[in-house]
């Protein structure tokens, strides 16, 4: 199966039954897919005038309690994040995929790269926490998206998942699970004021249609969803309570995998070039070489760094001029070595190889 | 029931300036729901940026204050999920014609089921005067300080030209016409458009010599004139008098459309 095919399917099974996107290489056969299966499903597809319209459609279907999807690459992902900002501050349950590309600007639509990783991030104005995810395999692409279904629903925020070209285009073998985790949207309890958080700093979700009322709007507002956008104080929490209630799960939601924690040598990889990794793993056994494999990259999860006691070197290979490298650099005084790589194509094993000096 | 039973009477006082047009235009939306007897439950208003886009936040009803232009594709993304929602959409000259211009078109080709209620006050309000897309020719602005060169958008004729199946041009002298017009348009299946023209007395009228609101929305009156006449006075190659406002049905046909209820 298609990486991308595998990031729909998983995106069906999850119960996604929206999906507002526009086209974009390499992403597209993730719409493609969908304009077939959803109407099946009695889902809906929709192919918007560009992504501005496709983010805003899917948070508009997602406030009638559907799970929604767009996915996108980079030029359609800048074009979308203003939207996403108001999906972050009016708690917005949804998906977005970015299929990377290389950039800026047009770049390479064909060609793989990881230069969204801090647009994710930081890409909207203001201050907020998100997810995002990062599969390295066909597989990946089906799991992952089930699980960011899941934790937008539970952190009432977008989450990203963010794979690549390669990932994206890649065909692999997968074990398609017969059922797969499903957590349900918290629902809001009759009389409790709709942006009143619970103690998970996470409110219960008023549904359209289902007689709350509510008024949703972008701008700083109370816990009535009334806009009140002058009051200092108000503003603060809003957005500390934003930040914080993806923030202070980022130990119990980290997903990552540690192999040799032992050794002082040990490289750590997000996306496609851990396979580059794990072939340098495969190919040299009699050398203790380490892997941290980060499937979450947001929120970072920095407490990951100490499995490796005695690291000694930590190696970043990344397809961007070392975006991650640099975030991972100010968690540890062990050095970082970060090597990045343009141009679309994976590290070679053997330039790794050759970067530690193993001989072929 | 009554219209001011749909007002969210704990938000009051609104922001809206004294003598500002658009509350006429809430209140006839709100009469002509109230006709119609849509349930609260079962009518979302979705809404953008500016002055119109106020309107939503003091209606009981679900709601959505979005950004700035893009109000039809929220509203997209609401009624084709849930096709048995009656869907509203507040706007105005410089959310739907400017910023989001390319939306209003093809929320028209798509001839999605929704009712599009543009209050046209010729300006940018909430920013303070600011010239729009639908500011008349030589009018002055803080941004067309020697009057704009730039030739206005006629929304009710774009709107036809892209799709949509009900199109109707009322202003906030004309509450009776508008209001039904506005009921009409709930009641075909399909996008309508209704643009209602308003004074905005605090940033247009006072910089275009309208010392009083009544004397723009005299000007507003008296510049108006039936369809069926602008038309008859076309076909005749008579004068038509400067800066005429065009007001009436402009079109209610039966394209198919989107998003209708089964």
């Amino acid at each position: 199966m298609q990486g991308n095919i595998a990031c729909a399917e998983g995106a069906l099974a999850a119960g996604c039954r929206f999906f507002g996107g526009y086209p974009i290489t390499p992403s597209t056969e993730i719409a493609e897919h969908m304009a077939v299966k959803l109407p099946k499903l009695s889902g809906t597809f929709i192919q918007m005038e560009d992504e501005i319209a496709s983010m805003a459609s899917i948070i508009g279907a997602s406030w009638t309690g559907k799970r929604a999807m767009t996915a996108t690459s980079g030029p359609g992902f800048s074009l979308m994040m203003e939207n996403i900002g108001f999906a972050v501050m009016t708690e917005t349950p949804c998906v977005v995929v970015n299929i990377q590309r290389g950039g800026p600007s047009t770049g390479q639509p064909t060609m793989a790269a990881a230069g969204d990783m801090m647009q994710c991030r930081f890409g909207s104005h203001g201050d907020y926490s998100v997810i995002a995810l990062c599969p390295s395999s066909v597989q990946e692409m089906y799991e992952l998206t089930v699980k960011a279904f899941n934790l937008a629903d539970r952190f009432r925020v977008p989450v990203f998942l963010m794979a690549d070209e390669i990932i994206g285009h890649m065909r692999e073998r997968i074990i398609v699970p017969d059922t797969v985790e499903h957590h349900e949207r918290k629902s809001l309890q009759p009389g409790v004021l709709p942006f009143h958080p619970d103690d998970d700093q996470v409110p219960g979700f008023p549904e359209f249609g289902k007689g709350f009322g509510v008024h949703v709007t972008g701008l700083t507002h109370d816990e009535r969803g009334y806009p009140c956008a002058t009051n200092p104080k108000l503003h603060e929490q809003l957005v500390m309570r934003l930040y914080n209630k993806v923030e202070q799960a980022r130990k119990e939601i980290a997903d990552y995998e540690v192999t040799n924690p032992d050794a002082e040598l040990v490289f750590v990889t997000y996306g496609s070039p851990a396979r580059s990794v794990e072939q340098v793993l495969h190919d040299t056994p009699g050398k203790k070489i380490g892997h941290l494999r980060l499937k979450m990259v947001w929120p970072f999860p920095e407490h990951a760094i100490r499995e490796f006691h005695d690291a000694a070197r930590f190696i970043i290979p990344e397809l961007n001029l070392g975006q991650i490298a640099r975030e991972f650099d100010r968690h540890t005084s062990v050095p970082v070595v970060s090597v990045p790589k343009l141009g679309g194509e994976l590290h070679l094993p053997s330039e790794l190889k050759k970067l530690i000096g193993v001989n072929e | 029931m009554s219209y001011e039973d749909w007002y969210r009477q704990d938000r009051l006082p609104h922001i809206y300036c004294a003598g500002c047009g658009n509350g006429t235009i809430i209140n006839c939306t709100l009469e002509a729901i109230d006709e119609m007897g849509w349930k609260k439950e079962e009518t979302v208003f979705v809404s953008g940026i500016g002055c119109s886009s106020r309107a939503p936040g003091y209606i009981v009803t679900d709601s959505l204050h979005t950004t700035h232009g893009r109000a039809l594709p929220f509203a997209t993304g609401v009624k084709m999920s849930r096709p048995e929602f009656h869907v509203v959409v507040f706007t105005g000259d410089g959310d739907l014609a400017a910023i989001g211009g390319n939306h209003f078109i093809h929320a028209c080709r798509r001839n999605i089921d929704l009712t599009v209620v543009c209050m046209n006050n010729q300006i940018y309000g909430m920013t303070g005067g600011q010239g729009s897309p639908t500011t008349p020719l030589g009018a002055l602005s803080t941004t067309t300080p020697f009057g704009s060169a730039e030739p206005a958008f006629d929304l009710c004729e774009l709107a036809i030209a892209a799709g949509a199946n009900y199109v109707s041009r009322w202003t906030s002298y004309h509450v009776k016409e508008l209001t039904k017009a506005v009921k009409k348009g709930m009641e075909t299946p399909g996008l309508s458009f209704i643009e209602a023209m308003v004074q905005c007395p605090t940033n247009y009228g006072r910089r275009n010599k309208f010392k009083q609101v009544l004397d723009q929305v005299e000007y507003i009156r008296s510049h108006s004139m039936m369809r069926q006449k602008y038309l008859q006075l076309m076909e005749q190659g008579g004068a038509v008098p400067d800066n005429t406002i065009v007001v009436g049905e402009f079109i209610n046909r039966a394209r198919p459309a989107m998003g209708v209820p089964r």
